[in-house]
């Protein structure tokens, strides 16, 4: 098990978030959408030019920028 | 009697539209919140007994103070308090869905929740204790399918149920959500305090305000410190205490380990055996093998090119031929009138004025609903959020978001769109800045009605390379666009991006009835609004080109030369026909040189010989901004003006390309005056409309007229010094 951020994980990785660092508009629309400490997530894809990442969640498709995955702290396995 | 108000409210997607349509047929009234650009829709529902208004509540994920939406939403519940709330919930995403749920129960407001989707859920496997789940949250709990219309009848009857009170609102005690010890004392200390004060006359429950003003809201804390400040400043204390006390010691903010608490009460509920998953739960649906090809790295962005680009082609050739039926019918009225009324000013504001303006706008009517049918098959089967997905990252760099692209392509970013829609397309994008930054820009492209202008003047000046210079000119026209946002975003627009973190919601295909209405609402606001604005613009413009008329010695000279073409030929020989016109046009150019518009083209010569415009461009320019056809016509109006040779029937184009005013220099800096400079008048109201108030719309008008006026004679100056 490692912590790594959202940004570095690989096209169908999965994980558990461990932490959102990051508080205000940013954090709130985070959260909002689902993406809380303790929710497992996979890498469904990313958008042609890389950026945006497409995240599965409890079944359903979430996409957030990969300046935004930078706050989301996730726990994988090697 | 008050009649009863009940308000649906919902995540987005999660089929809130397809309920109220259901319920309210076509008994709906489209609004706007005062102040905001939000949606406010209104309807009817009626059975039985039963009968109340419904009010469809902006789509929302919380009820933070995230978007207007949101403050919206939560105003509407707190200050008009509906009868019953009624919150859909998508049952194949229960879990999020929730999480707004359990703040509507916080408020402790009549709740009645409408489990939708319950058909897809079973597709996916998904079991639903219907029962239990209502038995944990307190609440009546119905399962529907909004699409179908199955179960509504009972829910309905539960809303009823409650409005008579033969069901009891929520139990308080059974939804107290903890949010762990130390935030649990903060609340129950400024619980009390808030209490004591009695603040806000318990519009809002205690609690609810404490939790809120740990959670940082922006927007009812200052609510808060303007009811009472002393008591604002306190409760803030307490909450400030809490939040560095969690920083010290986990690292964390309040509002992470709120939210965390809320998904631990969500999850809570769920585990206890509510919700059975039949397949695994990362499968991969239908929805998401498509997604596989329509998001893929190389297939993606092609097909949605090809998307793209076949629905413009569709609208335009579509909507060519109603298009030109819509016009027959103005012309025949025009003929019409024409026939009806003897010659005076009345028939001449009635043609010039009424019937034209009315139908320039009319005309556009056919484009801008197949325009909004295909957006509507975009925006219902998902597909829209797809664009927005793989064109983010280039449109980040200027400031925007992905959603944009849609706006830009339909105001012509394949040359021939038309900025009215495009305008109105940006009501998809749910960023106010970024939307705003799009609506204020997409005007740059070269819509349908600049490329009779473009033909003009290329044709005349640049004829060996048309093809050329036609590529180029659309091409700067995004470069164009695109810069400016970005300079919008760097400036009055400035702000942080707004979060992209968003749905993509599965693949689903679009009810007809659903697409019907969509494209309704939008036509007939277009209709309603640009209609009543545009007919009073267009009056004031012919009489600008009208007035004052030439005077009485003038006019007898054109009779008296009317009377020698009389004398001279066979009344309907070819001969008199010719000179006949050639009089009307003269006439019709001395008259508009009078005009107090060609007074205002004349006084603007001494800032427009900057950029090489003589007083007829002028007007011709003053005339595009009532509608950019215009601009060919007046000009074909203005250099009538003494041509003596009644033989040469030339055009418009060999005309120019002979003026001594003109050269190709000229030529190229009107090119680009015409295609920046002032929205026609129709976009700029559908700008006012869209961004909730007339400063933007002369906002647009004044910096894009700047910034062509710029562009234009520093090319004509620069020309010149190396001269061209
Ligand atoms: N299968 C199925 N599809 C549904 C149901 N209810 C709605 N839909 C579809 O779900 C899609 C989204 O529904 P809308 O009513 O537009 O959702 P909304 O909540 O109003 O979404 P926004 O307009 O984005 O706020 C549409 O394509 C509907 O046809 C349902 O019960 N079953």
């Amino acid at each position: 098990m490692k912590r790594i951020s959202l940004r570095k994980m690989a096209k169908n990785q999965q994980g558990t978030i461990t932490a959102v660092k990051v508080a205000g508009d940013l954090g709130r629309r985070i959260r909002d959408m689902g993406l809380v400490t303790g929710t497992e997530i996979m890498i469904q894809g990313r958008a042609p030019l890389n950026d945006p990442v497409a995240l599965r969640i409890r079944g359903n498709t979430l996409t957030l920028r990969n300046n935004e995955a930078d706050h989301i702290e996730v726990e994988v396995d090697e | 009697m008050n009649k009863l108000t009940l308000a649906l409210t919902g995540n987005p997607n999660a089929g809130k539209t397809t309920l109220f349509n259901a319920l309210t047929g076509a008994r709906q009234h489209v609004g706007n919140y005062p102040g905001v650009t939000v949606e406010r829709k209104e309807g009817e529902y009626k059975k039985d007994n039963f009968q109340a208004v419904i009010v469809d509540l902006p789509g929302t994920y919380s009820l933070t103070a995230y978007s207007e939406e949101e403050v919206v939403a939560r105003d509407f519940i707190a200050n008009e308090k509906p009868a019953v709330v009624i919150n859909i919930i998508d049952a194949a995403n229960l879990e999020r869905n929730l999480y707004l749920t359990s703040q509507l129960l916080e408020l402790k407001i009549p709740l009645v929740v409408a489990l939708n989707m319950i058909d897809v859920a079973k597709d996916r496997g998904i079991d639903i204790e219907v029962a239990k789940l209502a038995a944990l949250l307190g609440v009546p709990v119905l399962p529907i399918v909004a699409r179908t219309g199955q179960g509504l009848d009972a829910l309905m009857t539960a809303a009823q149920d409650m409005v008579e009170g033969r069901i009891a609102p929520p139990d308080p005690a059974k939804v107290k959500i903890s949010y762990g010890e130390d935030i649990d004392q903060t609340l129950l200390l400024m619980t009390d305090l808030i209490r004591e004060k009695a603040l806000f006359g318990g519009k809002y429950p205690s609690r609810w305000i404490a939790v809120k003003i740990v959670e940082n809201d922006e927007s009812l804390i200052r609510e808060v410190a303007a009811a009472d400040p002393d008591l604002g400043e306190r409760l803030k204390i307490e909450a400030d205490k809490v939040a560095d006390h969690l920083m010290k010691t986990f690292d964390t903010y309040p509002e992470a380990v709120i939210a965390d608490h809320r998904y631990g009460f969500i999850k809570g509920i769920l585990k206890s055996g509510i919700i059975t998953h039949h397949y695994d739960k990362n499968r991969l649906y239908t929805s998401d093998r498509i997604d596989k090809v329509l998001t893929q790295r190389f297939a993606g962005p092609l097909i949605m090119l090809l998307t793209l680009f076949s629905i413009y082609q569709i609208t335009f050739s579509l909507s060519a031929l109603p298009i030109a039926g819509v016009e027959t019918v103005f012309s025949w009225i025009s003929t019409l009138v024409d026939g009806l009324l003897a010659d005076g000013a009345l028939k001449s504001m009635l043609i010039s004025g009424v019937i034209d303006g009315v139908g320039g706008v009319m005309g556009f009517v056919p484009l801008i609903m197949l325009m909004f049918f295909c957006i509507a098959i975009l925006e219902d089967s998902g597909y829209l959020a797809r664009v927005a997905f793989m064109m983010d990252r280039i449109f980040r760099i200027f400031g925007l978001h992905g959603s944009s692209v849609m706006a830009f392509i339909v105001s012509g970013g394949i040359a021939g769109g038309c900025a009215v829609p495009g305008v109105m397309a940006t009501r998809t994008l749910r960023s106010p800045k970024e939307r705003m930054a799009t609506l204020l820009t997409v005007p740059f492209m070269n819509c349908g009605a600049k490329l009779p202008i473009l033909a003009l003047l290329i044709g005349a000046f640049f004829a060996e390379h048309q093809a050329l210079y036609m590529f180029a000119f659309t091409l700067l026209s995004w470069v164009v666009a695109l810069v400016a946002a970005k300079i919008l975003r760097m400036t009055v627009l400035r702000g942080a991006p707004t979060p992209f973190v968003m749905e993509l919601p599965p693949y689903r295909f679009p009810t007809f009835n659903g697409l019907m209405i969509h494209t309704w609402e939008r036509t007939w606001q277009y209709i309603k609004k640009a209609g009543t604005v545009i007919l009073l613009i267009s009056i004031i413009l012919w009489a600008m080109m009208t007035y004052p008329g030439l005077s009485p010695e003038k006019k007898a000279q054109y009779s008296k030369e009317r009377a020698q073409v009389n004398a001279l030929y066979e009344s309907d020989s070819e001969e008199a026909t010719k000179l006949f016109l050639k009089i009307d046009n003269q006439q019709q150019a001395l008259t508009l040189r009078n005009s107090i518009a060609g007074r205002i083209g004349i006084a603007m010569e001494k800032v427009t010989w900057l950029s090489g415009f003589e007083w007829r461009t002028n007007i011709a320019l003053l005339g595009g901004f009532a509608a950019k056809e215009v601009v060919v016509s007046t000009l074909g109006t203005a250099y009538s003006m003494g041509d003596v040779d009644p033989e040469a029937s030339t055009s418009l184009g060999q005309r120019l390309a002979r003026d001594a005013a003109w050269s190709p220099l000229v030529a190229l800096s009107a090119l680009l005056f015409m295609m920046f400079y002032a929205p026609c008048f129709v976009t700029v109201v559908c700008i006012a409309r869209e961004s909730g108030s007339w400063n933007w719309a002369i906002f647009s008008i004044l910096y894009s007229t700047t910034f062509a006026f710029i562009l234009a004679t520093s090319v004509y100056q620069i020309g010149r010094l190396l001269g061209f």
